[in-house]
């Protein structure tokens, strides 16, 4: 059996030889993380950018936006990302972050992702204000003895859509939304919960003597059924609501873009959540897409200024570009052109 | 105690031993219809993604638009040919009458965006074929796909389909002419990702697993071997052994997700290897199979007879060679399948590999450890989250995959164990 010790030998002297030759060698990919919400979209450039120019397919990592710009903002140098994605402005204290590293990068917006609030075909055309979305998933609500200046918050008293207007279904509040963790989450909470406190004159007064219990009270969904924590643009999402009419769910538009035979969006303050109106900026609930690219990275790691130029190009993120086919909402022609030209002379971003 | 008494005792005790066990074959009943259901929704969902539509398109290999100097370089014309748009023009042609910028997208909406290496790959097979007229299997994209199929209604209301009237048209026309046909969906093993469901496949996928359960074996073997023959044959029993037999049974039950942790912080933050890399995500599952491999070998060890090592020490032999020839030779069998199923269950595993960067878009297919890659149950897990319809099959078909692989794993360990297994 003499073999087999020198197969136990040779095979410990290959895994020493493998854990020592490990220095970072030369990337020749382009390395993208960033929000789960930008990831198809920046995918699908990713692939088309390899497959045109017949280089190596940039890497796309969907860590979440904070995480992508966490990663991103680590430092400069091969083993740190080139792009990274966003479904929402750099915050300032990130930028800040940024800077101290000495990273400066070129910002570019990619389109709009409207968030539908949205049912089963099968049941009743929903037709809400942000105030009765926000009646309906917030965790606590003005009470009746509110007065315009102080609010007396009482935890969610509605238990059925038509406890908040008679006109709605009498069917339990069930809404299946984004986790905590998600851009669409935050985007909800900013867009839908914010703008539906407006209709409440008493968290009005609430925001400007108290900003921290303010937010705290519009942003916190109710814990008691009415909400529930569900995956983040989930197909699974899509066939839950399928065979539960009463159930609502919200995500991003190109879901229910793709399932329109199954999914219906609701009408939120009178406007339909169309490709045409969250381009028009008249659907409430949308926000901007973005990436980053590293400045110092252009010239480094191959293509980095190319794969701006593709995402930016007509055929990618104009009106009848194959973005759009995915879901993507284009810019107003005017601001395509300035991201368009800005993937040419690549400007440094100030905040 | 009276005889009545006694026989009501008796008859008691022998309905509680039939009460207990129907509980059992209850038990068991439930287990398997659970496992069935899971398994054939599983089959079902998935059957579509195994086959493509491919509409028959009759395509002018033109020689003056392929080689217009005449060079007659094949490589060159494979590289520069106007294929994308050799095959757009090609629809057109079968479809006569379309203009209107908005008819032409819908049109060329038919076939995948592929289509062009699709001609281009029949030009590198066929180059003779060159300047003539000759008919090319396109696939069609993964909506026309899924209505060929079934998944789409195509009674519903045009703006609640993703298939157009116009294009509902032009497919019956194409039935009609016979140039719509279903088959194999090849291109699950010869394609890697991508984010459209008739091009993506799952071979960089799989060439990721192999690679990063190639380093896995090669670190967690030796090392959980040797690790196990020093504990159980040659370490004397006191309390530094037993604290560290512990360790290694707590070491078994930690989370997987903590190992990933640990990867991004000491090999990518410390040692600076690479994100994304079959050699990280191997060294990290290596880590947890490891504690899987030693409790394996130990047992396999230790339910060899004390007589066969008595018996070689008693000819004569040293330590060495009583483990080298006669110990290890006849518990590799059990080693192996402790091995084998460790393998088998970092090969499942996603939450470690998450953190070091392995769940990311990758279409090309990794040819070296250092290469970024992904693994299947991430490919599962990304493909899952897309909103294309046509990835609901595609997910289903690559879990009936990674399932396959998992139980020709566990049945080569099954295999083995009975094949060299002794009886004492």
């Amino acid at each position: 059996m003499k073999h087999l010790n020198k197969l136990t030998f040779g095979a410990i002297a290959l895994s020493m030889l493998l854990s020592s030759g490990m220095n970072t060698e030369a990337r020749e990919q382009i390395s993208i993380v960033g929000s789960s919400t930008v990831f198809p979209f920046s995918a699908s450039v990713a692939e088309e950018f390899g497959r045109a120019y017949g280089i190596r397919t940039p890497v796309v990592e969907s860590t979440g936006t904070g995480g992508g710009l966490k990663l991103f903002c680590a430092g400069i140098g091969l083993e740190h990302p080139d792009i990274t994605n966003a479904s929402r402005r750099i915050k300032s204290s990130e930028f800040e972050k940024c800077q101290g590293n000495g990273i400066d990068m070129t910002e570019f917006v990619i389109g709009y992702d409207g968030i539908v609030i949205a049912n089963a075909n099968s049941a009743p055309q929903l037709n809400l204000t942000l105030g009765e979305i926000f009646s309906a998933v917030a965790a606590v609500v003005p009470g009746p003895k509110s007065t315009d200046d102080s609010c007396d918050l009482i935890s969610n008293p509605n238990i059925k859509w038509s406890d908040i207007r008679s006109s709605l279904p009498a069917v339990k509040i069930e809404v299946l939304g984004p986790p905590p963790t998600s851009g669409t989450r935050d985007a909800f909470a900013e867009l839908a919960m914010e703008g539906g406190s407006k209709s409440f004159k008493c968290l009005g007064a609430l925001k400007i003597t108290d900003s921290s219990a303010w937010k705290a009270t519009v942003h916190g969904l109710r814990e008691d059924g009415g909400w529930i924590d569900a995956g983040e643009n989930d197909n699974l999402m899509v066939s839950k609501l399928d065979a539960n009419p009463d159930a609502i769910g919200i995500f991003g538009y190109s879901f229910l873009d793709q399932n329109s035979d199954k999914i219906k969006g609701a009408i939120v303050d009178d406007v339909e959540p169309t490709f045409e109106n969250i381009a028009a900026g008249e659907y409430t609930i949308s926000r901007s897409l973005f990436f980053y690219v590293k400045k110092a990275h252009i010239g480094v790691v191959p293509g980095l200024k190319g794969f701006a130029q593709e995402f930016t190009s007509e055929d990618a993120y104009g009106e009848e570009g194959y973005l759009v086919d995915k879901g993507l909402i284009p810019l107003p022609a005017a601001d395509r052109a300035k991201y368009s030209s800005a993937a040419k002379n690549m400007p440094k971003l100030e905040m | 105690m009276t005889n009545k008494k006694i026989s009501a005792l008796t008859k008691k005790r022998y309905s509680s031993e039939k009460r207990f066990k129907a509980y059992c074959i209850a038990a068991l009943a439930l287990a398997m219809a659970i496992l069935f259901t899971l398994l054939s929704s599983i089959t079902l969902n998935s059957l579509p993604a195994f086959t493509q539509t491919h509409i028959t398109t009759d395509v002018y290999l033109d020689k003056n638009l392929l080689d217009p100097n005449n060079t007659n370089d094949l490589e060159a014309i494979l590289r520069e040919g106007p294929w994308r748009s050799l095959a757009k023009s090609s629809l057109r042609e079968m479809v006569p009458g379309v203009n209107d910028r908005k008819e032409k997208r819908e049109l060329y909406g038919l076939v995948s965006v592929i289509a062009g290496d699709s001609i281009k790959y029949y030009v590198k097979e066929n180059p003779n074929d060159i300047g003539k007229k000759v008919q090319i299997n396109i696939p069609s994209s993964d909506d026309i796909d899924l209505l060929t199929k079934g998944l789409i209604d195509r009674n519903l209301p045009e703006e609640n389909r993703t298939v157009s009237n116009l294009q509902l048209k032009w497919l019956d026309q194409f039935i009609y002419e016979k140039r719509v046909s279903k088959r194999f969906a090849w291109k699950l093993f010869n394609h890697g990702d991508s984010r459209e469901a008739e091009v993506a496949g799952l071979k960089g996928a799989i060439a990721g697993t192999l690679l990063t359960m190639f380093v896995t074996l090669i670190i967690s073997f030796p090392i959980g071997v040797m690790t196990a023959v020093y504990l159980e044959e040659i370490a004397p029993k006191n309390r530094m052994t037993d604290f560290i037999e512990v360790n290694i049974n707590n070491l078994a039950a930690v989370p997987s997700i903590v190992f990933g942790l640990l990867g991004l912080a000491v090999f990518i933050g410390y040692f600076g290897m690479p994100r994304s890399a079959p050699l990280v995500g191997g060294i990290v599952l290596a880590l947890m199979t490891l504690p899987v491999i030693i409790i394996a070998t130990r047992a396999s060890l230790a339910s060899i007879p004390p007589s066969i090592r008595e018996a070689a020490y008693g000819v004569g032999a040293s330590q060495l060679q009583v483990i080298n020839h006669h110990v290890l030779p006849l518990a590799i069998p059990g080693i192996l399948t402790g091995t084998i199923i460790g393998i088998a269950r970092a090969a499942g595993e996603t939450a470690p590999l998450l953190m070091i960067g392995m769940m990311a878009f990758i279409v090309d297919t990794p040819h070296k450890i250092t290469d970024k890659a992904t693994v299947m149950p991430a490919q599962i897990y990304m493909w899952a989250n897309n909103p294309e319809r046509s990835f609901e099959s595609l997910t289903s078909a690559a879990i009936l995959i990674l399932l396959i692989i998992l139980i020709t794993m566990n049945a080569l360990a099954i295999y083995l164990r009975k094949k060299y297994e002794r009886k004492w």
